[in-house]
C-alpha cells in the first residue's frame, strides 16, 4: 500500500478541541491515482500536508510507502519528503527569480545528499516531455506563463523520481485548454513512471481522468469510509 | 545551489539590497578609515623621537616643551642661558647634548639652530639615526641642511641658496636678506617633523641676529670652517636641549637635579612620558570618532537585518515551497544568514577598495597638510580583526530575521 491511514485525528495547536480532520480508515494502493474532491475550507490542504509530513497527526497513524510518518523526527521527514514525495501547488510552484532549470536543480539538491547519481542530465529530457521550449529553460520563472509554470512544476516535482505525487489544485489557475494539456501530461507521466497520485481539487469536471474519485467529507467519520473496498 | 539561491534571491531585491550595501559600506569606510589613520598617527607620533633621554628647557609643562622642541608648534616660554648648557655638558652623567635654538623660519618652515651633534645623536622610530640622502652636515657658517619634505616641496637641490626670516609664518616682515645660506645636505625621509625642518649651525643663528654692523666684519670668515667655532659667536641663550645619558638608570636622578637647578628655573622632561600625555589629549577626539563609527556600523547591521526581515513576509510562500521540496527549517535559517553574510562581504570588499583608492589619492595632500605619510595598506591585523568583528556582529543581528524564517518554516504549512 502506498498510503494507509488509521484513526487519524488532527486539530491545529491553538484550537485542538476543534478537529479539522477525523479519518478512521483510508487506504491507497501503489500506482493508484485518486481525485480527492473537497470544497475549499474542508481541510484539504491539511490532509495533503499530513501525507507529506509537513504536519504530524496528534492521534492515529499515517503510513506513506510503508513508513509511519509520526515515528520520524522532523529532519527525517524532510529527507523523506525530498526523496519520495513530489508536490505541485495551485500557484507559486517555482522560486520566481530562478530559471526553470535552477528550480529543478534546487529541488534535486535537497535529496542529492542521499543519491549517488544526481539526475541532472535527465532534466532536458524531462522539460522536453513537458513541452517547455528550450528558450524558456533559462528565463526567470516569473516570466513564464501560468501554464508553463505549472508544467515546469511537474518537472520539478518529478526530478527526484518520487514514488508519490501530491497535487493541490494544480489546475485551478489554468484556462480550459491549458488545464486539459496539463492533465493529460500529468496522467501520462504518472502512469509511465509508476507514480502514486493524490490529486485534490474542488473541480469535479476532472473526474473523468481518474478511476477513483473520493470526497474528503465522506472519508471522515460522518461519511462511510469502510465501504470503499 | 545553496549559494546561487542566496545570491539570486538578493539580486531579486536589487534596490533594497544596494541601499543596504551602500549604508554598510559607508560605515565600514568610516570605521576602518578612522582605525587606520589613528593607528598610523599613533605610530608616527611615537616614532618622532627616540634615544633622547631628557628634553631640557625653560620651566614649562611637559606637553608644551614637547610641542615646541619636537613638533613644529607650541611656543617656547623662555630661553635658557648658555652657561646652563655648559654646566650640564660638564656633568658626569651626560653622554651627549644637542643644543636647540628656535625662532627663525623659511617660507613657513621652522629653522632649527643646533650643532652637528644633532645628526650624530638624534634618532627616531626604532632607534634609527638620521641619514643624508644627499650631501652632508654643515661645515661652514652659512651651510644649511634641509629635511626631505622641504627639498621636495620647495624644489631645493644641493648648492641652492636661501634666506631665513625672523619669526615664524610664510610672510615675515623681517628677512635676513643679506645672509644667504647654501644647501649642503638633504636628509633622507623619516616620516617625522624632521622632514619639515631646516637645520643651521647654532653660530649662524647667532651671527645673523647680531646685525649688519657685525656681519660685514664676520662675513669674511663666514665660509671658513674654523669661523664656526669663533668664540665671539658663542650664543648667549638657547631654546632647549636634548640630553643623552651615560646610564638610563640615572634618568630620574638627573631629571630631579635639573628641575632643582639653582642658577635658573629649568624643566627636564621624559620624551616618552610627554608623548603619552600629548596623545591622551587627543584620545577624547579619537574615542569620539571610534564611537561614532561603531554606532554607524551597528545601525548599518540593523538596517540589513530590517531589510531581510521585511522581505520575509513576501517570502512566506517561498518558504512553504522550499519546505515542500524537502528543505529542513535550518535551511531557511542558513539561507537568511548567508544572505546577510553576502551583503556584508560585498560591503567590506567595496569599502576596502574605496579606502585604498582614497588613501592613495589623498596621500600627497595629507603629507603636505599634516605631515603624516599614510600607508595605503589597510590589510593590517588590526583592520582584519575589525572586519572579523563586523562579520560576527552582522551574523548576530541577522539572527532576528533568520530565526523568524526558521520559525515560519517550522510552524509549517498553514
Amino acid at each position: 500500500m502506498a498510503i494507509e491511514i488509521t484513526g487519524l485525528k488532527f486539530g491545529y495547536p491553538r484550537q485542538e478541541n476543534e478537529l479539522v480532520l477525523n479519518i478512521p480508515n483510508w487506504v491507497l494502493g501503489e500506482r493508484e491515482g485518486v481525485l480527492i474532491h473537497a470544497p475549499s475550507g474542508a481541510g484539504k490542504s491539511t490532509f495533503l500536508n499530513l501525507l507529506s509530513g509537513l504536519l504530524v497527526a496528534q492521534q492515529g497513524e499515517v503510513r506513506v510507502l510503508g513508513h509511519n510518518l509520526s515515528e520520524m523526527n522532523g529532519y527525517q521527514r524532510d529527507q523523506f519528503r525530498a526523496l519520495h514525495i513530489g508536490y505541485v501547488f495551485q500557484q507559486f510552484n517555482l522560486i520566481p527569480y530562478l530559471s526553470a532549470i535552477d528550480n529543478i536543480l534546487l529541488a534535486n539538491s535537497f535529496s542529492s545528499a542521499r543519491q549517488s547519481n544526481p539526475r541532472r542530465n535527465e532534466i532536458p529530457h524531462l522539460l522536453n516531455t513537458l513541452n517547455i521550449a528550450r528558450s524558456d529553460w533559462r528565463r526567470p520563472a516569473r516570466h513564464l506563463s501560468v501554464g508553463q509554470q505549472q508544467r515546469v512544476a511537474i518537472a520539478r516535482a518529478l526530478v527526484n523520481k518520487p514514488r508519490f505525487l501530491i497535487a493541490d489544485e494544480p489546475t485551478s489557475s489554468l484556462d480550459a485548454e491549458n488545464r486539459d494539456r496539463f492533465m493529460s501530461l500529468l496522467m501520462d507521466i504518472t502512469t509511465t513512471n509508476d507514480i502514486t497520485l493524490v490529486f485534490a481539487s474542488h473541480d469535479l469536471s476532472l473526474a473523468p481522468y481518474f478511476k477513483r474519485v473520493e470526497s474528503l467529507l465522506d472519508m471522515q467519520t460522518s461519511g462511510a469510509p469502510l465501504d470503499v473496498f | 545551489m545553496f549559494f546561487k539561491l542566496a545570491v539570486k534571491s538578493l539580486g531579486d531585491r536589487k534596490g533594497a539590497v544596494c541601499l543596504s550595501i551602500l549604508v554598510m559600506c559607508v560605515s565600514i569606510v568610516v570605521l576602518l578609515g578612522v582605525g587606520h589613520v589613528r593607528h598610523q598617527a599613533k605610530e608616527g607620533f611615537y616614532n618622532t623621537v627616540s634615544g633622547v633621554d631628557l628634553i631640557v628647557g625653560a620651566r614649562t609643562s611637559s606637553v608644551n616643551m614637547l610641542l615646541y622642541t619636537v613638533f613644529p608648534s607650541g611656543t617656547p616660554t623662555n630661553s635658557i642661558r648658555w652657561e646652563s648648557y655648559q654646566d650640564l655638558a660638564n656633568s658626569e652623567y651626560i653622554e651627549w647634548l644637542i643644543p636647540i635654538s628656535l625662532g627663525d623660519s623659511h617660507k613657513g618652515y621652522r629653522v632649527l639652530g643646533t650643532t652637528s651633534a644633532y645628526f650624530e645623536h638624534f634618532s627616531y622610530g626604532q632607534q634609527r639615526r638620521l641619514s643624508f640622502a644627499q650631501g652632508k652636515g654643515f661645515e661652514q657658517m652659512l651651510d644649511v641642511v634641509i629635511g626631505s619634505e622641504i627639498a621636495k616641496s620647495l624644489h631645493y637641490e644641493l648648492g641652492d641658496t636661501l634666506v631665513l626670516a625672523h619669526g615664524l609664518g610664510a610672510t615675515s616682515f623681517s628677512h635676513h636678506d643679506d645672509q644667504p645660506f647654501v644647501v649642503t645636505g638633504i636628509l633622507a625621509p623619516t616620516g617625522t617633523p624632521v622632514d619639515q625642518t631646516l637645520f643651521v649651525h647654532l653660530h649662524a643663528i647667532e651671527w645673523i641676529h647680531k646685525g649688519s654692523a657685525h656681519s660685514r666684519e664676520v662675513a669674511g670668515s663666514a665660509h671658513n670652517p674654523s669661523g664656526i667655532l669663533g668664540a665671539d659667536l658663542l650664543p648667549e641663550s638657547l631654546t632647549a636641549m636634548f640630553v643623552g645619558l651615560k646610564s638610563k638608570l640615572q634618568t630620574f636622578h638627573v631629571q630631579r637635579l635639573i628641575n632643582n637647578y639653582k642658577a635658573e628655573p629649568l624643566s627636564a622632561v621624559l620624551p616618552g612620558v610627554a608623548l603619552s600625555e600629548l596623545w591622551q589629549l587627543m584620545a577624547a577626539l579619537e574615542n569620539a570618532l571610534v564611537l561614532i563609527s561603531v554606532l554607524v556600523l551597528i545601525s548599518a547591521c540593523l538596517g540589513v537585518s530590517a531589510m531581510l526581515l521585511s522581505t520575509i513576509r513576501d517570502r512566506h510562500r517561498e518558504i512553504q515551497l522550499l519546505r515542500a521540496m524537502g528543505a529542513p527549517p535550518l535551511f531557511l535559517f542558513a539561507l537568511i544568514q548567508l544572505e546577510a553574510a553576502v551583503i556584508t562581504f560585498v560591503s567590506v570588499v567595496l569599502a576596502v577598495v574605496i579606502l585604498m583608492v582614497s588613501l592613495i589619492g589623498l596621500h600627497d595632500y595629507v603629507l603636505a597638510k599634516v605631515g603624516m605619510s599614510l600607508s595605503a595598506n589597510i590589510v593590517t591585523p588590526h583592520s582584519m580583526s575589525l572586519i572579523g568583528v563586523l562579520f560576527l556582529l552582522c551574523a548576530l543581528v541577522a539572527m532576528i530575521p533568520s530565526l523568524w524564517g526558521y520559525l515560519l518554516a517550522r510552524r509549517g504549512a498553514h
